[in-house]
C-alpha cells in the first residue's frame, strides 16, 4: 500500500512572484546555509569516526591471531577471526573473582550512598533546624578538598581497624553521608518538590520517616537513578582506592586486577596484545551497556551537575 | 491539635512540634555527621599534623616541624619534576579541551538530524573505564605495531616512539586526553541549547552577523558554564593518576611523573606517610589557589542572568 506523499514543498513552492532583490538575498542565503550544513555534517562524521577508531582498533585486535597482530600496517578485519583470545585471556587471571569483587563494591557503595546521602539531603531540603545554613555550607566546602588530603589518615584509620585488604575501607565510608556532591545533587532535587505534600501528610498523621520513604523518595526516582549511575561508573573505574587497600588477587577489583596483570612480566608478548584488548573490552562492556540503557538519565545528570552546580 | 498532642505524648510530653522537627533532622543528619567527623574533619587535622612529622609507617610519627616542606623545595628534585609535568599538562590541556569541546558543542548544536547519535559517539570515551582506555592507548601508540605510526607511515612520516620517548610521552598524554572531551561537550551543548532564541532574533534584527551574535550573545550567555567546566577540568588535570599509573608509571625517566603519582610513590612505595601528607597539602593549596585565581580573573567576564534581574 502506497501512502499518499505530500507534494515536495520547499523547492516547488517558491514565491515566484517576489522576483526582487529581497528574494535573491534570501535564495543566496539559503544556498549558503545548505553548504554550511554539508560542511558541518562532514566535520561531525569525520570527527565521529576519529573518536570511534580506537574502539574499532581494540575490537579488531582482540580478534586477531598471534601472527596477524604483528602485521604492519595493522589490518582492520581479522582473518581468521580468532575468538579464542577471549577464553585464553580470561584463563590468565581470576576474572570472575575480580568481577564478583567489583560487583560487591558497587552494590555496597550504592546502598550506602543512596540511603545516607538522601537522608542527609532530606534534612537539608525539608526540615527546619538550627544551623541549617552554616551546616550546608560546610557540606559544600568539603567538596573543595582534594581526596588525597584525607587519603593518608583514612588509610591509617583503616589500617588500625585491620580492615586492609578488604572491601570495607571502600564501602563503609559511603554509609556515612555518601559524599558531598551527591548530597548536593539530591538536595537540589528534593527542594523542587512542593512542601505542601509534607504538610498534607503531616495532617494525615504521617511521621517524617513516612514522608521521606513514601513521598520524597518515590518522587525522586530520576535523581536517585542519576546518583546510582554516577556511582556505578565511579566505582567501576576507580583505581587509586583499590590499589591502596586491596593487596591480594582474591580481594581485588577489575580495575586494579587488570592493571596489575598488564604490568606482570613473564607473559609471552605475542599473545599479550590481543589478550589485553580482549580483557579491556570485556571490562568496558558493563559501563557501556549501562550508559546505553540509561543514556538520558546519565547525560541529564552530567548536565545538571554542570549547569546548576 | 491532635497530631501535636499525639507527638508530644509519644516523646515524653515536653517537646514542641518545632523541637520535634529539630530532633528528627539531627537523626537524619547523624550518618553524615559521623562521616564528616571521622572521614573528613579528623583526617584533615591529622594530615596537617602528619605533614609536620617524619613517619615511616612501621615506626611512630616524629615531629620535625617544616622539614618536609623544606626538603620538598630544596632536596627533592622529583617534586619539581612532578610539578613541572603536571603544570605543563594542565596549561596545555585546559585551554585545548575548552576550545575543542566548545567548538564540538557548537557544531552539534547546528546539526538537527542525528544529534543524539553524535552526542553518544563523542560521549562514549567518557564512560569507558580509564584502565581499559589506558591499555587501549598503549597499543594505539605502540612504536612498532601501533595504529598511530601506521597512519603516519601512510603519509610517509616516521612516527616517534610516543609513550616510550622522553620527549613525546607527555604530549601523548595530552593527545589522549583530547579524546575525553565528551563530558565537557555535553555540558556546553546543554548550555548552548538553553540560550533563548529570542536573543538571537533580536540581535539579527539589529543587524548582527553570525560572528557578532556569537561574541555578543552565545559567549556571554554560556560563560558561567565555561567557567564551571574550566575550573573542574583544571582540578581534574592536577589529579591525573590512573592513566599515568597504567601506561607509563611515571616513565620514561620521570617524563610523565604526575603529582599524584609522586605522592602515591612516597606514601605507598616508600611508605613515608609524613612526606606524602606534606605533598597532599601542597596539592590542596595549589588547587585552591588556582581555583580562586580563576574565579577572580573571570569575575568580570562572566555574565550571570540572575544578578542582572536582581
Amino acid at each position: 500500500m502506497q501512502m499518499p506523499t505530500k507534494p515536495q514543498t520547499g523547492m516547488m513552492s517558491r514565491p515566484t512572484v517576489a522576483r526582487n532583490s529581497t528574494f535573491q538575498w534570501w535564495q543566496r542565503r539559503r544556498t549558503r546555509n545548505v553548504w554550511l550544513k554539508l560542511i558541518i555534517y562532514a566535520l561531525l562524521l569525520g570527527l565521529g569516526l576519529l573518536f570511534m577508531i580506537p574502539f574499532l582498533f581494540m575490537l579488531s585486535s582482540s580478534l586477531k591471531d598471534p601472527q596477524e597482530v604483528w602485521r604492519v600496517p595493522p589490518s582492520w578485519v581479522p582473518n581468521p577471526v580468532f575468538w579464542q583470545n577471549y577464553p585464553y585471556a580470561l584463563a590468565q587471571m581470576p576474572f570472575l573473582g575480580y568481577f564478583r569483587n567489583t560487583a560487591l563494591l558497587v552494590a555496597g557503595v550504592e546502598i550506602g550512598r543512596l540511603l545516607t546521602a538522601s537522608m542527609t539531603a532530606f534534612a537539608f531540603a525539608r526540615l527546619r533546624f538550627r544551623w541549617r545554613g552554616p551546616l550546608f555550607i560546610l557540606v559544600l566546602s568539603t567538596m573543595m578538598i582534594p581526596f588525597q588530603v584525607t587519603l593518608i589518615p583514612q588509610y591509617l584509620i583503616f589500617k588500625n581497624l585491620q580492615w586492609l585488604n578488604s572491601l570495607k575501607p571502600l564501602i563503609v565510608p559511603a554509609f556515612f553521608g555518601g559524599g558531598a556532591f551527591y548530597v548536593f545533587l539530591l538536595r537540589q532535587f528534593f527542594m523542587t518538590i512542593p512542601l505542601d505534600y509534607d504538610d498534607a501528610a503531616r495532617i494525615d498523621g504521617a511521621s517524617y520517616f513516612d514522608i521521606f520513604l513514601r513521598i520524597i523518595l518515590p518522587l525522586s526516582m530520576p535523581v536517585l537513578g542519576t546518583v546510582a549511575i554516577f556511582t556505578f561508573m565511579e566505582q567501576w573505574n576507580d583505581l587509586l582506592g583499590p590499589l591502596i587497600y586491596l593487596n591480594t588477587a582474591d580481594k581485588q577489583t577489575l580495575s586494579i586486577g587488570i592493571a596489575m596483570w598488564s604490568k606482570g612480566g613473564a607473559y609471552p608478548a605475542v599473545h599479550f596484545f590481543s589478550h589485553t584488548m580482549a580483557i579491556a573490552l570485556l571490562m568496558s562492556l558493563p559501563p557501556v551497556i549501562i550508559f546505553f540503557l540509561f543514556q538520558r538519565h546519565f547525560i541529564q545528570g552530567v548536565v545538571i551537575s554542570g549547569v546548576k552546580g | 491539635m491532635a497530631i501535636a498532642k499525639g507527638l508530644t505524648s509519644k516523646l515524653g510530653g515536653s517537646v514542641s512540634l518545632r523541637q520535634h522537627e529539630e530532633r528528627i533532622a539531627f537523626l537524619f543528619l547523624t550518618p553524615w555527621l559521623i562521616g564528616f567527623l571521622a572521614f573528613t574533619a579528623f583526617p584533615i587535622v591529622a594530615s596537617l599534623f602528619l605533614s609536620l612529622t617524619e613517619y615511616p609507617i612501621l615506626k611512630s610519627p616524629e615531629f620535625v616541624g617544616i622539614r618536609n616542606y623544606v626538603y620538598m623545595i630544596t632536596g627533592d628534585p622529583l617534586f619539581w619534576q612532578s610539578l613541572k609535568v603536571t603544570t605543563i599538562y594542565t596549561v596545555a590541556i585546559v585551554p585545548l579541551q575548552l576550545v575543542t569541546a566548545y567548538a564540538l558543542a557548537i557544531l552539534l548544536n547546528q546539526a538537527v538530524h542525528g544529534l543524539s547519535v553524535f552526542r553518544t559517539v563523542f560521549f562514549l570515551p567518557a564512560v569507558t573505564p580509564a584502565v581499559a582506555t589506558a591499555l587501549m592507548w598503549m597499543w594505539v601508540f605502540h612504536p612498532e605495531i601501533g595504529l598511530a605510526n601506521a597512519a603516519l607511515a601512510v603519509i610517509g612520516v616516521e612516527g616517534p616512539k610516543w609513550l616510550a620517548s622522553t620527549e613525546w610521552a607527555l604530549p601523548t598524554f595530552i593527545i589522549i586526553s583530547l579524546w575525553g572531551i565528551g563530558g565537557g561537550m555535553v555540558i556546553y551543548l546543554a548550555g548552548l541549547q538553553s540560550v533563548p532564541t529570542a536573543l538571537y532574533e533580536a540581535a539579527e534584527l539589529d543587524g548582527a552577523g553570525a560572528w557578532a551574535r556569537f561574541v555578543h550573545v552565545t559567549l556571554p550567555m554560556t560563560s558561567p558554564v565555561i567557567l564551571f567546566v574550566t575550573v573542574t577540568s583544571m582540578i581534574g588535570s592536577f589529579q591525573v593518576f590512573t592513566a599515568a599509573f597504567v601506561m607509563t608509571d611515571g616513565g620514561p625517566v620521570n617524563a610523565t611523573l604526575f603529582f599524584v603519582l609522586h605522592l602515591y610513590n612516597y606514601g605507598w612505595r616508600f611508605l613515608q606517610m609524613g612526606y606524602a601528607s606534606a605533598l597532599a597539602w601542597v596539592l590542596f593549596i595549589i588547587i585552591l589557589g588556582l581555583t580562586l585565581l580563576l574565579l577572580r580573573l573571570s569575575g568580570r567576564l562572566i555574565y550571570y542572568e540572575a544578578e542582572e534581574r536582581a
